[in-house]
């Protein structure tokens, strides 16, 4: 019983006409959803930008407002006065078209995202397959912008970014199953009320494996090849400017939030806390998984495609199946309330499956004959 | 049994750029803050000093692009005056060849390098702009006699605390905002 | 049946933001391989040859700054030295241990400048160029302290330096050199191990030793293929056979045996600093006695150093005037780049920055 529903119950008892029970708490859902996203992904920006500049031991931009709040809306207006260029070969239709398909599957992940205790816009019980599959849709858009921008660069893009996308969906689902065996249920609300521990604490090589699979698909560092800065100068966003610069570039931290919000809501227990409101721990924990992200991206070189799809599918993708088999003898074998010999026995078998596998798995490519 | 590529590696260098979070910037923040100098710095503009000056020409002769044109007539006592001592600062490259080869120790190069002009033209110097005063003093640039009146320069080796400037985040209601505040 | 492709034509042009310089590129793609390299330079062709004709012998060293402009010193060194083998000055004991030491501290300068921005192409978003620039900073506050200038130095005269370094160098140099065998354990820790870097950069573009020394390469990417070859140890110049060093060598001629030489290297020069600080007499003249405009006899010589980058040398013909008759320079990196297509083909574009920013060229030198 979410608490949009728990509203809808109380305006039919208030006698509203129909259609308007149906609609008031929709949109008063989706409003708020849709300034929580904007809100927090103009914080991000900003974190983005000092937490690197302090690993460069460097001051990051502190004069746009009190330590630089303001600069990301600094950004945004000057991206907005930008002109907007549509190179003479581009296909005008689909040029037009994939900001908006990058950018509106990531709004509508957030439609299961569970704030507190029942705050959820809408309870799914395939909530997280759900997930995985709206965010495969903007792999499409990707591609759409690196075709129809009718440059080299953003073709080599593109054809990097379809392998990149959909050979790491695979481990990612592996691994949701995992988490999904121990919740007993696909549903977000039924994973965050299942923990009691931490899921990462209970499957540490699963953690691994998502976080390493949504690093890649959210095209960040190590992963960021599609927007190589030093070589395909800005890969598949080359050719625009003004407001569809501005969906590229907020989809980029959209989905950042959004992968840092199932993370947290996945494996580190979503809004629970102690003394402090529920949503506060939801936001402070969503700050401390994009930390990270950052932290990876200031320090590691990116990956080449081939180095990439071999740890995909060399790496990742039998660590997966192997995590899930455990899993799956572990729930059938170990009665309920035992849930720390789980513990213990999946940090061990993490640490020898990592270290032996990295015996075996050699990084792939050389030079090829020509 | 060794093992190798496990990502030992990585985690290394990730708890390297984790210390550096806590070391404190090195960044300075022109124009609140700023640093002393060298004493011996070949600044962006030069000093002439109309007293010892001869008319010789040597530093035109000296100059590898050829930006300073010095004009005289003979006046008593079979001594030149100078006329015309001008200077293209838009050509210069301050390499310090005139200053080196001046005789009479006449030419020095200046400590300013705040000398944004808006015109082209306003960047060629006649001798009124080049005269030493209180606000264009000469640089010890090949001229050690006035090593000793200019202050120390401040070294990031020091931590830039040597030459009185240690640098700290300056609170907000210091901080000038805007061009050219 | 054979399907029927085309060859993909990608210009890696003069403004990218990988090509250290306004370097171009042209190339032949085959899906992501490359099957033919073709560079094309001469975007930032100066005349300095040309120029150099009509300035006398000491107006030419500001010119020869801006070759190589990462590494002014040696530039300065080299034309000073062949000048003075051209009119047979010798130069004083002091300032050969300062030219020693002002080279050595540029070696380390512009090979932190090359390995950090070779961690920048392979995609470590500035994190390591900015560390190393930390270090490379208080090496050109030194600079300043010493001639003035942060970049393009004018330092070096023919017959010595223009000006000793003054009192308050000293203990600051002393300081550095205490203090930089921590930092370069800290690079070591950040890149040395990191496996995504091992897999960018071992075993890709492998330079053979035969090759190499075919083409006539010379610097870090000769000693990475295997060969020992430093000028300062086979023919040694100025004071080089008083010291004590080695000269760090590589197996496999990869890229990361070339940023592997740079970084031994920079621990080599500085055991040269602290030997040369011990050695050097405590006064005397810092430049010899030559006149603004002087002449020497008619000739041709070549006069030639190990700089950062490699063997840079100056051949200049003088026909007894105030000018030199001819200049020419000899520059390391453009003999080094014609290795570029038996390094690049076969290997994917991400490659190719990899190859292209181990090589650590500068444009400055090429174009001249």
């Amino acid at each position: 019983m979410t608490l949009l529903d728990q509203f809808q119950l109380m305006l039919k008892g208030l006698d509203w006409p129909e259609w308007a029970v149906y609609l008031t708490p929709a949109i008063v859902g989706i409003l708020l959803i849709i300034v929580f996203v904007l809100t927090i992904v103009i914080v991000f920006i900003w974190w983005e930008r000092r937490l690197i500049s302090r690993i460069q031991i460097r001051l990051g931009p502190n004069r746009c407002g009190p330590e630089g709040i303001f600069q990301p809306i600094a950004t945004a207006v000057k991206i907005l006065l930008k002109e907007d260029i549509v190179p003479d070969k581009a296909d005008k239709l689909i040029h037009f078209i994939a900001p908006i398909t990058v950018f509106v599957p990531i709004l509508l992940i957030f439609a299961v995202m569970p704030f507190d205790q029942g705050a959820i816009l809408v309870d799914l019980n395939v909530g997280i397959i759900y997930v995985i599959a709206i965010s495969s849709i903007s792999v499409i858009g990707i591609f759409m912008a690196a075709w129809g921008s009718g440059n080299k660069y953003s073709y080599i893009a593109g054809m990097r970014s379809i392998a990149q996308m959909v050979s790491y969906e695979i481990p990612v689902v592996l691994a949701i199953v995992g988490i999904a065996l121990v919740a007993g249920s696909f549903s977000m609300l039924r994973i965050v009320e299942a923990q009691s521990i931490p899921f990462i604490l209970l499957q540490p090589l699963g953690f691994l494996i998502f976080f390493l699979g949504s690093l890649a698909e959210m095209n960040r560092s190590p992963f960021d090849l599609l927007e190589a800065d030093s070589e395909i100068v800005a890969g598949y966003h080359i050719e625009y400017s003004g407001m569809k610069f501005a969906m590229f570039y907020l989809g980029e931290y959209g989905v950042a939030l959004a992968y840092a919000g199932i993370i947290t809501t996945l494996f580190l227990g979503g809004w629970q806390g102690i003394l402090l409101p529920p949503v506060l721990w939801f936001v402070i924990k969503i700050m401390l998984v994009f930390s990270v992200i950052v932290w990876m991206r200031a320090t590691l070189p990116r990956m080449r495609v081939d180095q990439l799809m071999s740890f995909a599918w060399k790496f990742l993708l039998p660590m997966a199946v192997i995590n899930l088999l455990l899993v799956a003898a572990e729930v059938l074998v170990l009665p309920a309330g035992m849930l720390w010999v789980m513990v213990l026995i999946n940090f061990a078998m993490a640490a020898v499956l990592i270290l032996l596998w990295s015996r075996l798995f050699t990084l792939g490519g050389g030079r090829v004959e020509v | 049994m060794k093992f190798e590529r496990y990502g030992i590696g990585i985690a290394k260098g990730m708890a390297l750029t984790f210390r550096h979070l806590f070391r404190s910037p090195i960044t300075v923040q022109y124009p609140d803050e700023k640093l002393v100098i060298s004493r011996r710095t070949r600044g962006n503009e030069l000093v002439w000093f109309p007293l010892s000056c001869t008319g010789c020409a040597t530093c035109a002769k000296a100059c590898p692009q050829g930006n300073i044109i010095v004009q005289t007539h003979r006046g008593g006592e079979s001594k030149f005056i100078v006329d015309k001592f001008e200077l293209d600062t838009g050509r210069c490259m301050f390499c310090g060849l005139c200053v080196e080869s001046c005789p009479y120790n006449a030419l020095a190069m200046g400590l300013s390098y705040e000398c944004a002009k808006y015109r082209r033209g306003d960047l060629v110097m006649n001798k009124e702009q080049l005269s030493v005063c209180p606000d264009r003093q000469p640089s010890a640039y090949s001229r050690p006699q006035f090593e000793d009146s200019l202050p120390e320069q401040s070294l990031l080796l020091y931590d830039r605390a040597v030459g009185g400037q240690k640098l700290t985040f300056l609170p907000w209601s210091k901080r000038k905002r805007g061009p050219g505040a | 049946m054979p399907i029927k492709t085309e060859p993909f034509y990608l210009n890696v042009g003069p403004q990218h933001p990988s090509t250290h310089g306004v370097f171009r590129l042209r190339l032949e793609l085959d899906g992501e391989v490359v099957t033919d390299v073709e560079p094309i330079i001469g975007y930032l062709h100066r005349g300095i040859e040309k120029l150099a004709e009509s300035r006398t012998y000491t107006q030419v060293i500001p010119l020869t700054d801006r070759l190589d402009y990462l590494a002014s010193m040696t530039d300065n060194v080299a034309y000073c030295m062949a000048v003075e083998k051209l009119a047979g000055i010798k130069v004083p004991e002091r300032a050969e241990y300062i030219r020693v030491i002002f080279s050595e501290l540029m070696r380390i300068s512009s090979h932190m400048m090359a390995v950090g921005f070779y961690l920048n192409d392979c995609g470590a978003f500035f994190t390591p160029v900015l560390y190393m620039w930390r270090e490379r900073e208080k090496i050109i506050d030194l600079f300043d302290m010493v001639c003035g200038q942060r970049l393009l130095y004018n330092y070096m005269r023919v017959g010595g330096v223009s000006q000793d370094p003054p009192g308050e160098f000293w203990p600051a140099l002393k300081k550095f050199l205490a203090e930089m065998p921590r930092y370069i354990g800290e690079y070591n820790q950040l890149i040395k191990q990191n496996e995504i870097f091992l897999a960018r950069s071992k075993g890709v573009g492998v330079l053979p030793r035969d090759t190499a020394i075919n083409i006539g390469a010379s610097g870090p990417v000769l000693r990475a293929s295997g060969v020992k070859w430093d000028i300062r140890k086979m023919d040694p110049y100025s004071i080089y056979d008083r010291f004590d060093f080695e000269v760090p060598t590589g197996e496999a001629g990869d890229c990361y045996d070339r940023y592997w030489v740079r970084i031994l290297e920079m621990t080599q020069s500085l055991r040269i600093i602290e030997q040369a600080i011990s050695q050097m007499p405590a006064g005397g003249p810092v430049c010899a006695d030559v006149p603004q405009f002087f002449r020497p006899p008619p000739g041709e010589t070549y006069g030639y150093i190990e700089a950062p980058k490699g063997n840079l040398g100056f051949y200049i013909v003088s026909d007894g005037s105030i000018a030199p008759y001819r200049l020419h320079i000899y520059p390391p990196t453009l003999i080094n780049i014609t290795a570029l297509k038996d390094m690049m083909v076969g290997w994917k574009v991400a490659d190719l920055i990899v190859i292209f920013g181990s090589m650590d060229v500068v444009l400055g030198e090429i174009d001249r």
